[in-house]
């Protein structure tokens, strides 16, 4: 039986007291439990920033990587062995800002994995600066002039046709621990936009701000499979904040359409030259 | 008589220049003779100016030769272009009642291509195939190859089109034989007809040597002149266990081989200078992670876009400073075909042997140009995968340190959910376990164990090819792709009996430095050929070994060196 003890670990967590990432790093851990994975058939995945630094303060296989980066690496790992369960971990610099190029491609792929991004709206290792869906006009030193339109990623999530599409809160870790569980059990790529207050470097959108707004869809006469109110409550932003399952589409994963991966995972497979004799005969 | 014959196929983009040269090409290589072919082709997919040069002799033949033998104009601007190119009894193959007629000159030999096409095989698109079977018909050469590698070219596009390409080639073939008998003095005749050889351009020996290497993943952008290594694996793969995939940018396609590496399939990504600098981060993270990872660099002129279709040799010193911080690498310049297939298997051995990227150094010249070769033998074939844990002992090890601190710099790995072994690594700094810190004593002990590996790299390097004349003051340096015109000119000079050695560099890092110092000590002077205006190998022999190179005979125009053109440049500033 896994328990929260396996997810367990003893280094030293670099977040500042208070961070919303405790709550996530926490209902992760739960999620996991609750589906019984043992950490040596986990991988996680991460970029570089605070949220990315989860992998470490738990228990399983680590390729922590490139800023922005996370998901090549992970499709390539997930090519590699689809045995294993991939799990993204970005913060919305890597995801939305450095990577976004890479999110609309694994969304268009629909590569089997979780990809939670912490968002917190604000670029929290580099100190303070606004980050791609820090609100209209936000003020730091990078953005002297206030930041431009923030980019909404349940939006362009929808617009990629993503398979599984979910908002959760730190503030209310039971619920995210449902929205994380149906996300790593989920066929396909599955986005995990996650509203964590940044104590240190957003002092407008606290938890506080958070707990006013959000309201859950579950609570709400609501079909996830409607593509359409999907893109409605993408838009939906101020004085109520959707959260929880916004759409789930099942469509091919990226993995099944490669006859090599239908046996066997890539690295099972054997090297042997002497099954390319064949090709040579081509050149004769 | 001994065979040395040039022939050239000339005309726009989507005339099918390419197509026929090819087929050509490997008609003439059935039976025991050498075939060289290269191709020039402009950035565009129509009209333009492109040709394909076929050279056939019996014996080896390492480059392009600049006098033809044949000239095919399928336009009439290849006339004009090539003419001067003609030995004094070439003959120009051209289509008297579609070009303007010319035919008064008894060079010139007017074949009704088009009529034939059209009133034979009812397809005047296969105007290029009766221009192949007129060569045939006009060197003597035998019909059967000719019309055995068209079926099996064209049998992708069923029988019909099959039989119409053979018996447009056939009219070709025919009117040839009529009209043409005495033009030509020189004869092709087919040398042994048991002997297997295979025929392929460099790009396809290198993505065969990566499928042999056992290489399950290849992740890539289209940039010339790589796509086609790509290509042909995403084809051949599907039948062989590769992965290909056509990614979003070179960025995506490093960390998604670097992340397949870490999980343990020999990966690789294969792209051009400019695709090659979007890599240059995550071949850092390779270093940093210790993963292995191939990565094919054909280099094409630059700086920039450059001249996409043509040739360079620019990148050595990007290829061996590329990325941020100190790693090991390798790094290896491939001088043909057969390099290109056995170098790219060493390459992946290399890569797991020590945990960190190698690049592979290719150009446009080789990429695409084709040679007759004996067939690789598959059963010698070594794969060496390094040090990894078996399963059991993956399973047996929950405490598994990836990076762990080793003597050779080489820690033992374990692939992740290979077993209770958990692996974890960082771009960060990290401890033997992989967890990214601080600390100065963790961090100079991760980073000299990284540097360690050097040592091992430089205990495994592929010694350059010197060949030695006795009595010769001069020793010609080359790498890459130019080795082979060097060595035909070593050949040619040899024969007027003013002998040169030649040194050819397979192995760019770690640097051959005492082999390289040696033989510069022995020769009186030195010149290193490059296809570039920085003489970049020559640079590097003098940081490494303290030695100069006396001359640099340098070509950065996009167009490959000749032997001939390589005599005349070392007449005119060394000899």
């Amino acid at each position: 039986m896994v328990t929260m003890k396996d997810y367990g670990n003893s280094i030293p967590i670099a977040w500042c007291p208070g961070c919303g990432n405790f709550a996530i790093l926490e209902a992760l851990k739960k999620a996991l439990v609750n589906i019984g994975l043992e950490p040596h058939r986990v991988l996680f995945v991460s970029g570089i920033g605070q949220a990315p630094k989860l992998p470490h303060y738990t228990h399983g296989n680590v390729f922590n990587g490139l800023h922005g980066r996370s998901l090549p690496a992970a499709t390539g790992a997930r090519l590699a062995n689809h045995e294993l369960v991939v799990i993204g971990v970005d913060g919305d610099g890597g995801a939305y800002g450095e990577g976004v190029g890479h999110l609309l491609a694994a969304m268009r792929r629909n590569i089997n994995m979780l990809y939670m991004v912490h968002n917190n709206q604000v670029y929290g290792l580099t100190k303070g600066q606004a980050s791609p869906t820090s609100d209209l006009g936000f003020v730091t030193k990078t953005t002297p002039l206030g930041a431009s339109q923030p980019l909404n990623p349940l939006a362009l999530a929808l617009a990629s046709d993503v398979s599984f599409l979910a908002r959760g809160f730190a503030g209310d870790i039971e619920h995210l621990v449902r929205l994380l569980t149906m996300g790593i059990e989920h066929h396909g790529f599955a986005l995990i936009d996650i509203l964590q207050p940044c104590v240190s470097f957003n002092r407008r959108n606290t938890f506080q701000w958070y707990r006013e707004r959000v309201y859950k869809l579950e609570d709400e006469k609501y079909d996830p499979a409607d593509k359409m109110a999907a893109l409605s409550k993408a838009q939906e932003w101020g004085d109520r904040i959707p959260i929880g399952l916004i759409y789930r589409n099942e469509r091919p994963v990226f993995e099944e359409q490669f006859p090599a991966l239908q046996k066997i995972s890539l690295v099972k497979q054997k090297i042997d030259p002497s099954q390319f004799e064949v090709l040579l005969d081509e050149f004769e | 008589m001994a065979v040395d014959f040039n022939i050239m196929v000339g005309g726009e983009a989507g005339q099918g220049v390419q197509s026929v040269g090819i087929i050509l090409a490997k008609a003439l290589a059935r039976q025991g003779l050498n075939v060289f072919a290269d191709q020039d082709y402009e950035s565009r997919v129509r009209g333009g100016h492109n040709f394909f040069r076929v050279r056939v002799s019996d014996n080896r033949v390492l480059a392009i030769s600049e006098k033809l033998d044949v000239l095919v104009a399928l336009n009439k601007e290849t006339i004009e272009l090539h003419r001067e190119e003609l030995k004094t009894n070439g003959v120009i193959i051209f289509d008297e009642e579609d070009t303007e007629s010319r035919a008064t000159e008894d060079k010139y030999f007017g074949v009704p291509l088009k009529r034939l096409a059209e009133e034979k095989a009812k397809n005047k698109l296969m105007t290029n195939t009766v221009a192949v079977g007129a060569v045939i018909g006009l060197t003597g050469y035998d019909f059967d190859c000719l019309s055995a590698v068209l079926e099996r070219e064209f049998a992708r596009h069923g029988e019909k089109i099959t039989r119409d390409n053979v018996v447009a080639a056939k009219a070709g073939f025919d009117f040839a034989r009529e009209h043409g008998g005495r033009k030509l003095r020189q004869r092709i005749r087919p040398t042994s007809k048991d002997h297997r050889k295979i025929l392929l351009n460099g790009n396809e020996a290198l993505a065969l040597g990566a499928m042999v290497a056992g290489c399950k993943l290849i992740a890539g952008y289209p940039m010339t002149p790589a796509s086609s290594i790509m290509e042909y694996m995403a084809d051949k793969g599907r039948e062989h266990g590769v992965v290909a995939v056509h990614v979003e940018d070179e960025i995506a396609a490093m960390n998604m081989a670097v992340g397949a590496g870490y999980t343990g399939v020999r990966a690789m990504v294969a792209t051009s200078g400019g695709g090659f600098s979007l890599m240059v981060e995550g071949l850092a993270l390779a270093g940093m992670t210790e993963t292995p990872v191939v990565v094919v660099l054909g280099q094409r002129p630059g700086p920039a876009t450059g001249l996409p279709t043509r040739t360079e040799q620019g990148e050595l010193w990007f290829a061996l400073h590329a990325g941020h911080g100190e790693f090991p690498r390798a790094v290896l310049a491939l001088a043909n075909t057969e390099e290109a297939f056995h170098c790219t298997v060493e390459s992946f051995n290399l890569a797991e042997k020590y945990q960190t990227p190698v690049i592979v150094l290719t150009d446009h010249h080789l990429a695409t140009s084709y040679t007759t070769i004996d067939r690789f033998d598959l059963s010698r074939v070594e794969i060496s995968r390094g040090e990894l844990l078996s399963d059991e002992a993956a399973n047996s090890m929950p405490d598994y340190r990836r990076h762990l601190v080793t003597d050779s710099g080489i820690s033992p790995r374990a692939f992740p959910g290979q077993g209770k072994a958990l692996v974890v690594t960082d771009s960060d700094e990290h401890d033997e376990a992989g967890h990214m810190i601080e600390d100065t004593a963790t961090r100079n002990q991760q980073h000299l164990k990284r540097l360690r590996k050097n040592n091992g790299l430089k205990g495994d390097i592929i010694n350059p090819k010197f060949h030695q004349e006795p009595g010769a003051e001069l020793t010609l340096i080359g790498w890459g792709s130019t080795c082979g015109a060097i060595s035909e000119a070593a050949d040619l000079l040899k024969k007027e009996g003013a002998a040169v050695n030649t040194l050819n560099l397979t192995q760019i890092w770690p640097f051959p430095t005492e082999f390289i110092s040696s033989v510069l000590r022995k020769s009186s002077r030195s010149a290193v050929i490059e296809s570039n205006a920085t003489a970049q190998l020559a640079g590097l022999i003098k940081r490494e070994t303290g030695l100069e190179v006396d001359y640099a005979i340098l070509k950065f125009d996009g167009r490959p060196f000749s032997p001939g053109e390589i005599i005349g440049r070392l007449r005119k500033e060394v000899l």
